[in-house]
């Protein structure tokens, strides 16, 4: 068996990468939730000054690509890869906005799970020696996404309560080589797990048995328990997903419920701002987590957080021909010291 | 001038009821809006052709007509004048030419409309 | 992943666990609303009758201006929020129509005036002219069958 190897799904990092620098910008709704302060930007509208929804979605990711690197006090010549993705058709929000970057890219699809399938990979690229320095990074954009998924904007429907919002944001990590932590010391990556849920408007309830799935796995390969963790947060399962994961999670035999949380639910305030079920998108885990959970991890508050973000792989044409929605959930479990 | 009061009255009631149907099949069915549309139209144009639909527009004016059912009942209704017209030539010309006023404005009001306003994001 | 559920229970365990709309509360807001388009629509029919126009006209004049009115709240960014609250009432009458016409004409501009707005204006609408008028011709050679 391959040397790093733990269990079914897992994989042990023996020369765990530093996150060393995070980013994120979000749209104007985001930025009047209860996570507000944590963002490094807050844009004013939708548009951003571009010509359509898409190009504003490229810019998302193109300035969060721009911030990390400020922050990191790095140049784009010294990023060996940059892992990235998004919901749009073809992913030309990441194609667009990184079309000038000037970084080896490797374009990936995870839905909603994007920002953890690209820090997967980009850990395993450091760790396995092939890069010093990878840029992992996400966007979601709410009115490109109703767009190519669901209505126009201005068609006058109504959304049941199962429903979530798309965010607007993108958000990304920089691993390193060599840096002080918040570490990645374990994977677990996902299997993809369909249940029958047909209802793209609860997606929560399509996405928690994935979301069950790694978790449980993870816990297995590792022999890891809930105890291991300060915070267990999932990406975007939303008010329903969450409940129906905690309980599925402890017919298992793992009781996560009072570490556990999800970026969904976390990033808007569901009555003030009639966000239904709450968050989705590429860019809610991950702004969320470059925002809030890594402030949280630097600043001593979280010591240990194991982080997966789900994705419904589905599209406008398999749910108009009948399919069900299928899911996936990628973890990475994120560690502030070494020596545990 | 009491009259002019009750058709503002039936028209009210008979288009409320109508819509209430279209909610209730939109809370309790996973049907989707382009969906109830259809079905509506269809509704409108089948009542109308069992003779039934006419009763509704009697009683609630606009308040049958309005609605999307209303739209089906302008088709045939205008369908078998020029079938007793024109015979089975009618059938295909009918509809078309009693919504024409609709259609032409759907067209060119749409387009108007999208070349004049952009789309808004939702708060 | 050792499956506790089969793919049927779990459906079934959704269902409990996902909220259902307030079903009262919204229809009463459609049944409301939708009225109330009604009666503006029987407000401009009784002005035109009053000025003499023949059924036929009034019924022509009343679309033109019904779908004008659900042409220009969508535009002007009225017509989702209307949408939201009332439902099957701005979706059934003929101005929620003419919603469904504007609105992906306004949102694929972006894509031209060719292929965005141009082809993409009927994406909602179209079934519905597909089916209202094939049900209509259906309609038509069935009465003129059943007069010979």
């Amino acid at each position: 068996m391959a040397s790093k190897r733990l269990g079914k799904q897992t994989v042990k990092l023996q020369n765990p990468p530093s996150i060393t620098s995070t980013a994120s910008i979000v749209g104007p709704k985001e930025g009047k939730g209860p996570l507000r302060l944590f963002f490094d930007n807050i844009i004013e509208d939708e548009m951003w000054g571009e010509k359509s929804w898409e190009k504003a979605e490229s810019k998302l990711i193109r300035e969060t690509f721009s911030k990390i690197l400020q922050k990191a006090g790095k140049t784009s010549q010294e990023i060996n890869y940059v892992i990235s993705g998004d919901l749009l058709n073809q992913c030309i929000a990441a194609n667009f906005g990184l079309r000038e970057s000037d970084v080896p890219f490797f374009g990936v699809y995870g839905a909603c799970s994007t920002i953890a399938e690209s820090m997967s990979i980009g850990a395993m690229l450091v760790d396995g020696g092939f890069a010093d320095d990878v840029v992992c990074i996400t966007s979601s954009h709410f009115c490109s996404a109703e767009k190519q998924f669901r209505y126009p904007l201005e068609l006058g429907t109504q959304r049941p309560p199962a429903a979530q919002w798309t965010v607007t944001g993108s958000g990304g990590v920089l691993l390193s080589g060599k840096g002080p932590g918040p570490y990645i010391t374990h994977i677990t990556t996902g299997k993809i797990v369909d249940m029958g849920i047909k209802d793209a408007n609860n997606m929560g309830a399509a996405m928690a048995p994935a979301a069950v799935d790694t978790i449980v796995t993870h816990f297995k390969d590792t022999g890891f328990t809930p105890e291991s963790y300060d915070l267990i947060l999932t990406g975007d399962l939303g008010a329903i997903g969450k409940e129906i994961c905690i309980e599925l999670v402890k017919e298992q035999g793992f009781n996560i419920a009072n570490i556990y949380n999800d970026c969904g639910v976390m990033i808007f305030d569901r009555e003030k701002q009639d966000t239904h079920a709450g968050g989705s998108g590429c860019g809610c885990a991950a702004t969320v987590f470059a925002g809030f959970v890594y402030k949280k991890l630097m600043d001593g508050t979280l010591k240990n957080v194991l982080f997966i973000a789900t994705g419904a792989l589905l599209s406008p044409v398999s749910t108009q021909q009948g399919e069900s929605i299928p899911s996936i959930a990628h973890a990475i479990s994120i560690t502030t010291s070494l020596n545990q | 001038m009491d009259n002019t009061i009750m058709t503002y009255v039936s028209a009210f009631i008979v288009g409320g009821v109508i819509c209430a149907v279209g909610q209730i099949l939109i809370d309790k069915t996973k049907l989707t809006s382009a969906r109830i549309l259809v079905l509506f139209v269809s509704a409108g144009a089948v009542l109308t052709a069992l003779g039934v639909y006419q009763k509704l527009v009697e009683i609630g004016g606009a308040g049958a007509t309005i609605p999307l059912t209303g739209f089906g009942y302008n088709l045939v209704t205008g369908t078998f004048k020029e079938v007793d017209k024109l015979g089975v030539l009618g059938a295909f010309t009918g509809g078309v030419k009693a919504a024409a006023a609709g259609i032409a404005a759907a067209i060119f009001f749409g387009y108007l409309m999208s070349v004049a306003f952009t789309p808004k994001a939702k708060r | 992943m050792q499956k506790t559920m089969t793919n049927k229970e779990y459906q079934s365990y959704v269902e409990k666990m996902t909220p259902n709309s307030k079903t009262g509360r919204n229809v009463l807001r459609a049944f409301l609303v939708g009225g109330l388009i009604c009666v503006v629509g029987q407000f401009i029919s009784n002005v035109l009758k009053m000025k003499g126009y023949g059924q036929e006209q009034v019924s022509s004049i009343v679309s033109l201006i019904m779908i004008f009115l659900g042409a220009l709240l969508t535009g002007l960014n009225i017509y989702d929020d209307l949408g939201r609250y009332a439902g099957a009432g701005s979706i059934v009458p003929i101005t929620g129509f003419a919603n469904s016409i504007v609105s992906p004409a306004m949102e694929f501009k972006s894509e031209g005036y060719v292929m965005g707005v141009g082809a993409r204006m009927f994406v909602i609408a179209g079934p519905v002219l597909v089916y209202g008028i094939s049900t209509s011709i259906v309609a038509g050679i069935i009465y003129f069958l059943l007069k010979q």
